[in-house]
């Protein structure tokens, strides 16, 4: 460990596996100041500007908002999720909340607040925290997650998980390399703002108590070094790494590996090996919260190329439109838009956000800067050329020489090329790093990153779909098993009444049949009564919790079952004495009750069509017996057992709608279709649970009444199969 | 207002595949004029020849392959200097007064069989120039090696006119044969030092006295290690370029030396000199110019070594045990042969792979 930390000391950095030096272009912007700008006239924020999921909205069209008002804000417990809170750059007048392009490479449209700022710029209330070493870790977590920051090199990581880590953290890395040709943000910031810098360094420092801190700095930013060592001169913690300029210097895993010499195992994050990075604008933006409860609503934002008259970095508020910038610092191609958007020459107009290696175009000049804007580029036409002359591949291998990654650029471009995901899992794609410096060597001017990039989204694609197809065929499987099952008991079920019934045919005298009957009478009776008292209770049942209702429901049902089964042999017992060929009811009634069964008790998690489709099932078997019921009770029957069935479904949904929610929750897969999912199911069950429990109150009163009539006919049937019998005789 | 989309990364190295190209065809001239030096017009009259054939080859494939409207992609590709440098290396490589048809069916069969035919530029399997000159070497054996001894030790004036003239009629003006063309003072024919060198060593004299044949000269070979020489300047032009990289060159000379020391060191006279080897036959105009093509080689660097001391080993083993004289267009395929199972074995490891251990040893 000590040998790291002198090999520091004494200047002597470890290397990473090829880099390049493109032309830096850092003297169009690093020797102005930070520029501040006029109120653009209107502002956009998209509501998302980091990685994670967007907050929900706090605002709606019409609203006064002050200058730091939280906009958006999460449902969850704030400081786990992975929501990133956005704010009111400005005081000013909500417009609209609609969608509209942002900040991506496809030129995607996202949902953004649009304010139109009312000139005032007025603050909400601020509690500046002079001290802000009295705040307890958790207070500090807090104010970081409230503030909405997400990592500002490019990423958009939220911050607030990125902070609150307990875990040994052995060194902490202060990303300040800057590699990206052009931006000089960074370079700026640390000029002129190296106290509030330091001020965020030492917040980390207290959250994630760091043996080492290590600022990461290309040699090619003499004054932003020289301030920065001036700086943390009393601190012994921290080294002013000054490391050589070199594409990609900055990137994360790069980084770690010239200052410590580890590399970051491929699928690991760097947390596992005891290192946290952080880009140093983000100190800033920590030491800006805390300390002078400042969002993040600005930010540094490089503003250069050879088409702009007076390219400089500018302190731009979060969802300034571009072109506000561009016109700020007096882009040549502005002023006659009208005309252009007809004509061709505006196709070969180019502006980029971010660097010329990673940065991406942008298809409008209305998308908003936002919060991992780190630079607008708007690059002359003989800068950057906009035409593609991209010829065959020569293998000449320059590209692996410069891989950071140490993969073979020109054979992931010829499985790229043809589709050939396995080989390019083989190759390991998915270590690409997307830096550009293979293409950025290529003589044959191949753009092998966007290969990379589209052969990237389809595996990604596939491997959602792969993912589908497993789950469905798993339910699939699952489902046949059970089907299976309840078949195997069904019919063992049919056999053992069959054979039941076949050993009660062998002794079916007149006078075990009479007394099977006398008895049948009396126990339906019993019945009868104890269904009745169930249901003289309903006002107090109802206004029990939902915990006992449960039990309750099982008791319902326990009556209803025994109404059934007496119900059940009477019936049979009639039949009996008449023909005895009806009484297959027997054989129903029972597999209807323990045909419910396993369906609710079923472990495995249905879809709502596998329910569906059982429910019918259920019906089906359920309403079979109804043939044998004597006419006149067929109508109340069969409004009963709906009612029943209706029940059984309901809970079997709200039993599966629960164990769906646990799935979900231990999946820990936060997509949005899933939980909206969730949510309907749950309101569904909790709907059919309410109308059931009305449904019940009327069920058992039928039941009761039913049984009643039940028993009577049975008595009036069985006197007269005695009559029968005794005229026969 | 929409703008022009492009993927990053946006800025770009101006380097091109047609520069490079050029650069190669231009690192050969101090080799040319070195053979124009010691050897006459007979080469560059080959060279002429091999590029405008393959010029008209290439560009008839092409109208072939691709559509009208690609046009300027076609243009573009012929003159893109793959299908020059190709011409180029056959012209240098084949005897000085070889016939005119040997360069033509070469430079056809290059750029047609060897380049086209395999999916164009980027995708053939061979180096172009070096499967024609094999097949060339096979199919006209008596042509291939009918090789012209050095200007100064011939009993003829050849000149620029006579080179014409034995090229396309195979006799000059004055009405000589090449074979009587070939033929010194003493009346033996002359050959070249290395095929010479075999010859002497099947009749039963030792390398010692090999070298006292006129056609060896002083050093290692008349004409012909001034040539070699001239190929290793454009050579470390093109490393000082970073046209090529070093690890082939470097490799193939370093295995190629090490193999004639052994042999060198346990029989002297049965060997030839280590620098013998180096200044003798395609020696480096292999090492620089052919082996360095990157289609048909290694990619990696680890694998163009292997693919360079493969290439080394086999000149050594060809030339000291084969039945040619000289061996670097065989090796050349043979290694253009192994060169995907060279690079399926000598894959990089892959950032983050495979790093448990060095990580855990390194935080210790």
């Amino acid at each position: 460990m000590e040998s790291i930390i002198n090999r520091i000391t004494r200047g002597h950095f470890w290397h990473f596996h090829g880099g390049i030096h493109p032309p830096q272009q850092k003297f169009l912007t690093k020797d102005k100041p930070i520029r501040n700008l006029p109120l653009p006239e209107q502002l956009i924020l998209p509501i998302q500007q980091h990685i994670g999921q967007p907050g929900d909205l706090l605002v709606s069209v019409g609203d006064r908002v002050l200058k730091g008002q939280v906009l958006t804000k999460s449902k969850k417990p704030t400081n786990q999720s992975m929501v990133v809170p956005v704010h009111a750059p400005t005081s000013g007048i909500v417009t609209a909340i609609k969608n509209s392009v942002i900040a991506h490479p496809s030129g995607l449209s996202s949902l953004c607040i649009f304010i139109e700022p009312d000139g005032e710029d007025k603050w909400q209330e601020r509690n500046i925290c002079e001290y802000p070493e009295l705040l307890t870790r958790e207070q500090v977590i807090d104010k970081i997650t409230s503030a909405g920051i997400a990592g500002m090199g490019g990423a958009g990581f939220p911050t607030h998980i990125k902070v609150n880590i307990q875990p040994e953290i052995n060194y902490l890395i202060i990303n300040a390399a800057e590699c990206e040709p052009y931006i000089t943000a960074d370079d700026l910031l640390i000029r002129e703002h190296s106290a509030t810098i330091l001020d965020g360094i030492n917040i980390l420092e207290r959250l994630l108590t760091p043996h080492h801190i290590l600022i990461g700095i290309e040699d090619n930013k003499p004054e932003a070094i020289k301030v920065l060592q001036q700086a943390t001169a009393d601190n012994p913690k921290i080294k002013v790494c000054v490391l050589p300029t070199k594409y990609p210097t900055g990137g994360e895993k790069q980084l770690i590996q010239v200052l410590t010499g580890q590399e970051v195992p491929s699928g690991v994050i760097p947390r596992k090996l005891g290192i946290v990075m952080q880009n140093i604008a983000t100190c800033f933006a920590i030491a800006d919260a805390v300390i002078f409860d400042t969002p993040l609503i600005r930010r540094v934002v490089t503003v250069s190329g050879q088409a702009l008259d007076k390219p400089q970095n500018v302190w731009a508020l979060l969802g300034t439109p571009i072109n506000y910038l561009l016109e700020q610092c007096h882009y040549q191609n502005t002023g006659d838009t009208g005309q252009r958007n007809k004509s061709n020459v505006n196709a070969n107009k180019h502006v980029i956000m971010g660097g010329p290696m990673m940065g991406f175009s942008l298809s409008t000049d209305q998308v908003p800067v936002v919060k991992i804007t780190n630079c607008v580029l708007a690059p002359s036409k003989d800068e950057i050329p906009a035409d593609n002359k991209e010829v065959e591949c020569i293998r000449c291998g320059q590209c692996a020489e410069v891989c950071p990654a140490q993969l073979l650029p020109q054979e992931l471009q010829w499985s790229a090329k043809a589709k050939d995901h396995q080989q390019l899992t083989k190759l390991n794609l998915a270590d690409c790093i997307e830096c550009g410096a293979c293409a950025y060597v290529c003589p044959s001017q191949i753009p092998l990153v966007h290969y990379y990039r589209i052969a990237k989204a389809e595996m990604r694609e596939q491997h959602v779909l792969h993912l589908q197809s497993e789950k469905a065929k798993t339910r699939f499987e699952a489902r046949k098993v059970r089907l299976e099952k309840e078949k195997l008991a069904r019919e063992t079920k049919q056999k053992k009444a069959a054979d039941a019934r076949k050993a009660k045919m062998a002794e079916n005298t007149p006078e075990a049949s009479n007394a099977k009957s006398a008895v049948a009478a009396a126990l339906a009776r019993v019945k009868a009564k104890k269904a009745k008292a169930a249901s003289l209770q309903p006002e107090e049942k109802l206004a029990e919790k939902a915990t006992l209702e449960k039990d309750e429901l099982q008791a319902d049902k326990k009556s209803q079952v025994a109404a059934a089964i007496a119900r059940a042999k009477a019936k049979k017992l009639a039949a009996k004495a008449s023909a005895s060929k009806l009484s297959d009811a027997e054989t129903e009634a029972p597999t209807e009750t323990s045909g419910e069964k396993p369906e609710t008790d079923t472990p495995k998690v249905k879809t709502s069509e596998t329910e569906a489709s059982q429910a019918k099932a259920s019906q089906t078997k359920a309403s079979q017996p109804k043939e044998v019921i004597p006419k006149e009770s067929v109508h109340k029957t069969n409004n009963y057992k709906k009612l029943k069935i209706a029940a059984a479904i309901a809970k079997a949904k709200a039993k599966k709608a629960q164990k769906l929610a646990e799935q979900n929750q231990s999946e820990n897969s936060d997509e949005l279709p899933q939980n909206k999912a969730e949510t309907s199911l749950n309101e569904k069950a909790e709907a059919a649970q309410a109308k059931k429990i009305k449904d019940d109150e009327k069920a058992k009163r039928i039941a009761a009444a039913v049984a009643k009539a039940k028993a009577a006919k049975a008595k009036r049937q069985e006197q007269q199969n005695k009559q029968n019998q005794q005229e026969a005789e | 207002m929409a703008f022009w989309i492009a993927s990053s990364p946006h800025n770009h190295t101006q380097n091109e595949t047609s520069a490079l190209m050029r650069l190669v065809i231009y690192a050969t001239i101090p080799g040319i004029f070195a053979q124009w030096y010691f050897f006459g017009w007979g080469n560059l009259i080959h060279i002429a020849l091999a590029i405008t054939t393959a010029i008209v080859a290439e560009f008839t494939v092409l109208s072939l392959r691709e559509s009208p409207s690609h046009q300027h992609t076609i243009k573009k590709q012929i003159f893109d200097g793959s299908a020059v440098l190709t011409a180029v290396l056959i012209g240098i490589s084949l005897p000085a007064l070889a016939p005119w048809w040997i360069s033509v069916i070469g430079a056809v069969f290059a750029i047609v069989v060897v380049k086209q035919l395999y999916g164009g530029l980027g995708y053939n399997l061979f180096n172009p120039a070096m499967a024609a000159y094999v097949m060339l070497l096979i199919s006209f054996p008596l042509q291939m090696t009918s090789w012209q001894p050095p200007l100064e030790l011939m009993n003829f004036d050849l000149g620029f006119t006579n080179s014409v003239y034995v090229i396309f009629t195979g006799f000059t003006t004055e009405g000589f044969s090449i074979e009587q063309l070939r033929v010194n003072v003493d009346g033996f024919t002359m050959a070249t030092p290395l095929d010479t060198l075999k010859t002497n060593l099947t009749v039963g004299l030792t390398v010692g006295e090999s070298m006292n044949n006129p056609v060896i000269g002083e050093n290692f070979g008349i004409g012909w290690e001034w040539m070699n020489g001239a190929f290793l300047l454009g050579g470390l032009f093109l490393l000082a370029k970073k046209a090529i990289h070093w690890s082939i060159p470097f490799s193939f000379l370093a295995s190629l030396f090490i193999c004639s020391l052994i042999a060198f060191t346990i029989s002297p006279d049965s060997s030839a000199s280590t620098m013998f080897h180096w200044f003798n036959g395609a020696c480096m105009l292999g090492a620089f110019f052919i082996l360095t093509d990157p289609v048909s080689g290694a990619t990696s660097i680890k694998g163009r070594i292997v693919f360079g001391a493969l290439a080394g080993i086999l000149v050594y083993i060809i030339r000291k045990f084969g039945g040619y004289p000289d061996a670097v267009a065989f090796s050349v395929l043979l290694c253009n042969m192994a060169g995907p199972l060279i690079d399926q074995y000598t894959r990089p490891r892959t950032y983050g792979h495979q790093v448990q251990n060095k990580s855990t040893g390194s935080n210790k």
